[in-house]
């Protein structure tokens, strides 16, 4: 099986508090990976260490290695924004720019890096709606406000603009924990449609989602990596008791 | 008296009290307000805008000369300390997480509350002394400059903090380079904040005097060279105002009344201007159209 995204090691740290405990993961390519476990055992922080948004964030830092393709992300030759560039983010909120038409947000990663080829752009925009399974909803209001729509819609408008940019990984941190069931199952289709062409990890709280969506699942709790098995296996035949005692709710 | 009763009446009384105060705080406010434009009305004229100040007091003076000194410099000082003032707001909000960004931090605000005579004291030694300008309107320029980066750079930072960190992570995580992020995102999603920030500078420092009287001094004359004294609004008002001559005090309420003008001139038309940003929306969609008609 090939692996996109291999970490070794990996510890995360928000200033003393230590948030990731020696994670070894490997994220199979062209696969949904779904990262359950309560709140607070890292699972967002871990994926936010695979396109280095973790370091954004004050007295934040990272020890350990982050595989992209078997390149070190975290080695002084990467740059953080190309690494940005490749592996994609959505957020838990949709975060859609408020000042921005819908047409001028899915096109926001694109021009801020210097594309002005309005015909790029143009298909850009109708490519990404449509893989984003927004295009029909919005084609006749591209220019109305980026925030005039929906949650539903604006989180889709969120994963229409990570696409734009052409990412081969995408990684969602609980992107479907203000939706709606409707808006949910839509966000789960899509999902579905894009691994033939991406790797993508979703963070999820919502167990359900996971045994759904994803081909393959990974368990965490205080920071460390539980278990990580075919999705199938880990829901059915959990190796580990404290995965069990997760799944089926007997918890603490 | 039951307890919802009594909860009530605490309400109403709560809402008096702030009411009162509101009422208080607006008492001198208006009685300003009126006062000038009474006493100031009678003083406007054509000629009293357009010619120039004498201070003899004889008829056919005015304060034109005063007006464009004003204007001049406001405008140097806003040349050179928007630019400055807006910056360093960028600076501390967005990569001021460290020690240096709080020791900036710290004199902004030692800064936005130092006394206007001495930073006057500053620009005059800088300026008309060691550079050996002289009096002049650069000196008053560079002076009122420093009074207006400290609260430009304030409201600016202020303004960036209130953009959610969502917006940010969101165009970082786009692979948008950090100095692009707050360019065009950041700044523009607190743009208002940033306008606010430059109107409120502006509108302190034209009415700023004694840092005026050290450095631009003053003339009767029309004057455009940065390097010559120049008329303005502040001082003609203080130069009128403890003279015994009845017109040059009414002309002393005509200029306080144009200041004041001037001030919610500039304040209106920005506002404006934000407000009709929102027509923009509209020119957005004439190009998609246009866009989308030479597609097909």
């Amino acid at each position: 099986m090939d692996y996109k995204i291999v970490t070794k090691d990996l510890n995360a740290y928000f200033g003393e508090v230590h948030s990731v405990k020696g994670v070894g993961i490997r994220i199979p390519k062209n696969a949904i990976t779904a990262v359950i476990g309560p709140s607070g055992c890292g699972k967002s922080t871990l994926i936010r260490c695979m396109n280095r948004m973790h370091e954004v964030v004050r007295g934040a830092r990272v020890t350990g290695k982050v595989l992209l393709d078997n390149r070190d992300i975290y080695s002084s030759q990467m740059d953080p924004v190309l690494v940005r560039t490749k592996v994609g983010m959505v957020f838990q909120k949709p975060n859609p720019f408020p000042t921005m038409s819908i047409y001028d947000n899915v096109v926001a990663g694109l021009r801020l890096n210097g594309e002005r080829d309005w015909k790029k752009l143009d298909s850009a925009v109708e490519r990404s709606l449509k893989l984003a399974a927004l295009w029909d909803e919005v084609k006749n209001q591209l220019d109305a406000s980026g925030v005039g729509i929906s949650g539903g819609q604006q989180q889709r408008l969120c994963i229409a603009r990570a696409l734009a940019v052409e990412p081969e990984v995408l990684l969602l941190d609980e992107p479907c924990s203000a939706l709606d069931p409707i808006a949910t199952a839509k966000i789960e289709d899509l999902l579905f449609d894009l691994k033939d062409k991406y790797t993508i990890v979703i963070v999820t709280h919502n167990m359900q989602q996971a045994a759904r969506v994803a081909d393959f699942t990974a368990f965490m709790y205080l920071g460390e990596l539980i278990e990580f098995d075919v999705t199938k296996k880990m829901f059915e035949h959990p190796e580990k008791e404290l995965t069990e005692k997760y799944i089926t709710g007997r918890f603490g | 008296m039951n307890r919802y009763q009594y909860r009530r009446t605490k309400n109403a009384l709560a809402s008096c009290l702030a009411l009162a105060c509101v009422i208080l705080a607006l008492i001198p406010l208006v009685y300003i307000l009126a006062e000038v434009v009474m006493k100031g009305a009678p003083a406007l004229s054509w000629q009293f805008l357009t010619n120039r100040t004498t201070g003899t007091g004889e008829p056919g003076e005015g304060i034109g000369n005063a007006i464009v000194g004003t204007l001049l410099l406001v405008f140097y000082a806003a040349l050179i300390g928007l630019p400055i003032g807006i910056l360093t707001g960028v600076y501390v909000s967005e990569y001021g997480n460290n020690k240096f960004g709080t020791t900036v931090r710290f004199f902004n605000d030692v800064l936005a509350n130092f006394p206007s005579i001495v930073v006057g004291l500053l620009a005059y030694a800088l300026v008309v002394s060691y550079l050996n300008v002289g009096f002049s309107l650069i000196a008053g320029s560079v002076a009122l400059a420093i009074i207006m980066i400290p609260i430009v750079a304030n409201t600016t930072e202020e303004a960036l903090r209130m953009v959610p960190n969502s917006l940010r992570e969101g165009a970082l995580a786009l692979g948008v380079p950090r100095w692009k992020t707050v360019l065009k995102v950041i700044l523009v999603n607190g743009r208002a904040g940033v306008v606010t920030g430059a109107l409120l500078g502006i509108a302190r420092i034209s009415g700023e005097t004694a840092p005026l009287l050290l450095t631009a001094f003053y003339s009767n004359y029309w004057s455009l060279s940065p390097t010559e004294p120049v008329a303005s609004l502040p001082l003609t008002i203080f130069r009128y105002y403890s003279s015994p001559s009845q017109v040059l005090l009414q002309q002393a309420w005509g200029a306080a009344l144009v200041l004041i003008l001037m001030v919610l001139a500039l304040n209106i038309s920005v506002r404006f201007l934000m407000w009709s940003r929102t027509g923009r929306s509209k020119a957005v969609r004439k190009t998609w159209i246009i866009r989308l008609s030479r597609k097909t």
